[in-house]
């Protein structure tokens, strides 16, 4: 099985700042691969370097066999990847279902006249839409909620309908940007679950996670980032008997 | 919808209703003619700037464009139907070969306007947009030399009404017992183009394309990520609200009969914005309102402040295009400080339904 | 030649009031991110107190000229600072955090409310300056310029050397830009933010009483609609040199009036005649649609707080 996406010598420069130099990552199809690091490390600029927020200075992506070229961040999700913000981005004063149908955007075509007219295909586009909303809202556990706004359900449900628009979107990779941020035990269970499902069905996951239990109990496979720097990349178990690593998290003396 | 699920469940006292207002409707312009044409015409007045107000809620509302040169459009509009159906040129080319045209007009020039500075952040856009509106109107103002195109500050007079064969809009007819003056043919018009315009509204509304505008207006860096060309989706809002503004100007001159550049205006565009705004922006229904208030009220005002000052204190202190105009920078201010989701909020319809 | 050295002389009177005017567009955006429309109302006003003033002591007194406009000058600055005040407490104050949209809309509805008021009290006809002033011309090679012409230039270089002493060399300067690059944080350290950006509103109404007092006197009349126009190209001036940025502001607004003046100089045999002179507000637009969609953080660059 060739490797879905390819990161190689992948560097970024903020003014004198080398947010990431020389990140060279391999995540396979069908697996959960973790990234992790201090704070600051550079792994939200990694997301947004891959998203096409930011252009890296140097290196390539190679995605499901081509390079990736993206000169806007929009087409990052017509090429099959996906993602969540740290911070949740919903669209607040949409319903949970309209969240959900906006990520079917990408993946659909009726323009202007398609609106205006509403004629059979533009219809049926729709019905599909809405069904797959629907569909998306139940298997993240948001069934029956569609109409409630985004900004009045709660914050673990936000970050599971944030989930689902990104599913929308049909990607072949989907990158989660602390999804289990501010979450208790229970919620954290219940996003590993969804998560392995998710793999399940086929969508290759790359995680940014602090929460040590749930990336070494989800994950396949581990990067981890320290100063813009991988230095270290494998299972679970080999990382987290790295010294190296040990050393980023907890400093030196305790080695 | 929200009119879909209600007729489900009543709909003898929904189609009732509809009824009701259609019928209304229809005798309205015979009512008011009582009173005097003059009703008439402000009534059609007021139908045009509810489908300008319509068409910059597509911009200001749906996509959360602040556009503050949009009566540029009405403007281009208005022309275009000017040079191509009176003295002008002596072009007089039939109305529904015009109005497509002055519609096509508008929607390139808001693309042109579009494309180079929907990326600018939003109040730099207010003001870009603003620009754009003045440089129009300056041009509109100036073309009279050395080549006469658009005859300058005096504007352009004797504009052909609308005609289908020998039924023109402009002449007083009895048809079926009823005396239709003219203003009153132009109504019923402009009632078919304002129910058209509502369609289509609510239709973008609810499509993909709506759901994308709603979306930018949101979270502009969230739609990126799903996949949406915020450039080109923005740039559809300004060509749609651009069009809807360039088949009111058309419509315009032709009831009117003459038109100048000042009636495209700065103020103009601020008055339609003040209209989107009273209304709650991106709310439909709330906008028709927000537009009927601000056209009708001062109206009325006129007609009774002026007496009402005069008799209490035997001279005029404050002119009713005074009153006018303070109405609507209070409107617009009072609005932002205490209301700004509008008088009917549209959110708040979503949430009673939502708590059922 | 002759034409191009006047049209410099008169582009540089203009711009120098444009670029009194656009400190206080800049100074007002660099710490809040809005657009005070009502500004150039606020120039409107300074000139038709003046005009008011100096029209009564003119037909009711026999002071000396210079005095009577000092005088006229120093009674419309203090009602320019207090409808500065005004505008920041009751229409911007409560939407400081608001969506960037919500306080454009509310400049737009306080400047026509300033209009309308300003008419009510002054009426539609125009307030003219009496002919106090002597006409002294001076001949500069093969141009002329005016006394008036002298006055407003070294004016407003005293008001803008006056204003950077001020933000660069005072305690009060400094808690301006502090509270422009953050204002949280300022407060944390002690700043009064709320004050700090009263006082921002009132030096800029301030700037504007004189501004407006210059530009009727250079054209001789005072009309309540004089402050609209006027008030955007200062604004497009303010953004030409870099919103936010004092030296911005100065140089954009030098920079606007002579290009405004050369282009209406020049425009007609340019275009052989197809355009005239009459286009001239168009340029303002021009510059601005033009520096926005090609260099956007202006000529000097931008200084703007971390609100965006």
């Amino acid at each position: 099985m060739s490797a879905l996406l390819e990161a190689v010598n992948i560097g970024k420069r903020f003014g004198g700042i080398e947010a990431l130099s020389s990140i060279s990552l391999t995540i396979q199809r069908g697996e959960i691969y973790g990234l992790i690091g201090p704070n600051g490390a550079g792994k939200t600029t990694f997301f947004n370097v891959l998203s096409g927020v930011y252009r890296a200075d140097s290196g390539d992506f190679n995605f499901n066999d081509t390079v990736l070229n993206i000169s806007a961040p929009h087409e990052v999700a017509a090429s099959g990847i996906a993602r969540t913000f740290q911070n949740i981005r919903l669209f607040a004063n949409m319903s949970a279902l309209e969240n959900v149908m906006v990520g079917r955007h990408v993946r659909t075509r009726a323009g202007i006249f398609g609106a205006i007219l509403r004629d059979a295909r533009t219809r049926a586009e729709e019905r599909a839409i809405h069904e797959r909303a629907r569909t998306l809202l139940e298997y993240v556990g948001l069934s029956g909620r569609g109409d409630e706004l985004a900004r009045s359900l709660p914050y673990g449900d936000q970050r599971r309908l944030e989930i689902a628009r990104a599913l929308a979107t049909d990607p072949h990779l989907l990158a989660l940007d602390e999804p289990a941020a501010g979450m208790n035990a229970t919620e954290t269970a219940t996003l590993r679950r969804l998560l392995e499902r998710i793999r399940d069905d086929g969508t290759t996951i790359l995680l940014i996670e602090h929460d040590m239990k749930l990336v070494m109990g989800l994950c396949d496979r581990i990067a981890v980032l320290d100063y813009g720097r991988k230095i270290a990349e494998g299972v679970p178990a080999a990382v987290r008997k790295d010294a190296k690593v040990i050393e980023a998290y907890l400093g030196g003396e305790l080695a | 919808m929200n009119l879909a699920q209600r007729l489900k469940s009543n709909p003898a006292a929904v189609w009732g209703g509809i009824a009701l207002v259609a019928c209304a409707l229809l005798a309205l312009p015979f009512v008011l003619a009582m009173a005097g044409t003059t009703w008439v015409r402000v009534t059609n007045l007021a139908i045009l700037f509810t489908l300008l107000a319509l068409g910059l809620n597509i911009v200001v509302g749906f996509a959360g464009l602040l556009d503050l040169g949009y009566i540029a459009f009405y403007g281009v509009g208005a022309y275009v139907y000017a040079l191509l159906a009176s003295p002008q040129f002596n072009l007089h080319l039939p109305f529904w070969i015009i109005l497509p045209i002055g519609a096509l007009a508008a929607c390139v020039f808001g693309v042109l306007l579009g494309a180079p500075t929907l990326k600018l952040r939003g109040d730099y856009l207010a003001i870009v947009t603003l620009g754009f509106g003045e440089i129009v109107r300056i041009f509109f103002n100036n073309m009279s030399q050395p080549v006469n195109i658009t005859n300058g500050p005096q504007g352009i007079s004797r504009i052909d009404p609308f005609s289908i064969g020998s039924f023109s809009f402009s002449q007083n007819e009895v048809i079926l017992g009823l005396q239709f003056s003219g203003p009153i043919k132009y109504y019923y018009l402009l009632l078919l183009v304002l129910i058209a315009v509502i369609v289509i509204n609510l239709r973008l509304e609810d499509s993909r394309i709506g759901r994308a505008w709603q979306a930018i207006r949101e979270d502009e860096v969230a739609a990126q990520a799903m996949g949406i060309n915020t450039t080109r989706i923005k740039l559809l809002a300004f060509a749609m609200g651009a069009s809807f503004g360039g088949v009111a100007g058309g419509m315009f001159a032709a009831m009117q009969g003459f038109i100048s550049p000042e009636s495209f205006v700065l103020v103009e565009s601020v008055m339609v914005l003040a209209m989107v705004v009273l209304g709650g922006m991106g709310n439909i229904w709330g906008v028709i309102v927000g537009a009927l208030l601000l056209s009708f009220v001062p109206e009325l005002l006129r007609h009774t402040v002026d007496p009402l000052q005069r008799s209490l204190f035997g001279h005029l202190i404050v002119e009713p295009e005074v009153v006018r105009m303070l109405l609507f920078g209070l409107a617009l201010m009072l609005m932002m400080l205490f209301r700004p989701a509008g008088l009917w909020p549209s959110r708040v319809r979503r949430r009673e339904l939502a708590e059922k | 030649m002759d034409i191009f050295l006047q049209q410099i002389i008169n582009g540089l009177t203009l711009g120098s009031v444009y670029a009194i005017v656009a400190l206080g567009y800049t100074m007002v955006y660099g710490i809040i991110q809005l657009i005070n429309f009502a500004h150039g109302e606020v120039v409107m006003i300074g000139a038709m107190v003046a005009f008011s003033v100096i029209g009564w002591l003119t037909t009711n007194t026999t002071l000396p000229p210079l005095l009577i406009v000092l005088i006229g000058t120093l009674a419309a600055i203090p009602v320019c600072v207090g409808v500065g005040y005004a505008l920041e407490i009751f229409a911007y104050r409560r939407l400081r955090n608001a969506p960037r949209l919500a306080p454009l809309i509310t400049a737009i509805g306080a400047s026509i409310v300033l209009q309308q008021l300003a008419m009510m009290i002054w009426s539609r006809n125009p307030l003219g300056f009496p002919q106090i002033i002597p006409n002294t011309v001076f001949n500069v090679g093969g141009a002329t310029i005016t006394l008036i012409q002298i006055a407003i230039i070294a004016i407003s270089i005293a008001l803008m050397i006056a204003l950077t002493l001020v933000v660069y060399r005072t305690r009060l300067g400094v808690a301006m830009r502090a509270t422009s690059q953050n204002a949280q944080i300022a407060g944390l350290m002690g700043v009064n933010v709320n004050q700090i950006i009263a006082i921002t509103f009132m030096i800029g109404a301030a700037l504007a009483a004189v501004a407006g007092v210059m530009v009727g006197t250079y054209y001789g009349i005072a009309h309540y609609t004089m402050g609209s126009l006027l008030g955007l190209k200062a604004f497009c001036a303010a953004v030409l040199g870099g919103i936010g940025n004092l030296a911005g502001a100065m140089l954009g607004g030098m920079l606007l009036g002579i290009v405004e003046a050369l282009g209406a100089g020049y425009i007609g045999d340019f275009t052989n005649n197809v355009f005239g002179s009459n286009y001239q507000d168009v340029f303002a637009f021009l510059v601005l649609i033009g520096v926005l969609v090609f260099r956007p953080s202006g000529l000097l660059g931008e200084r703007i707080g971390d609100r965006a």
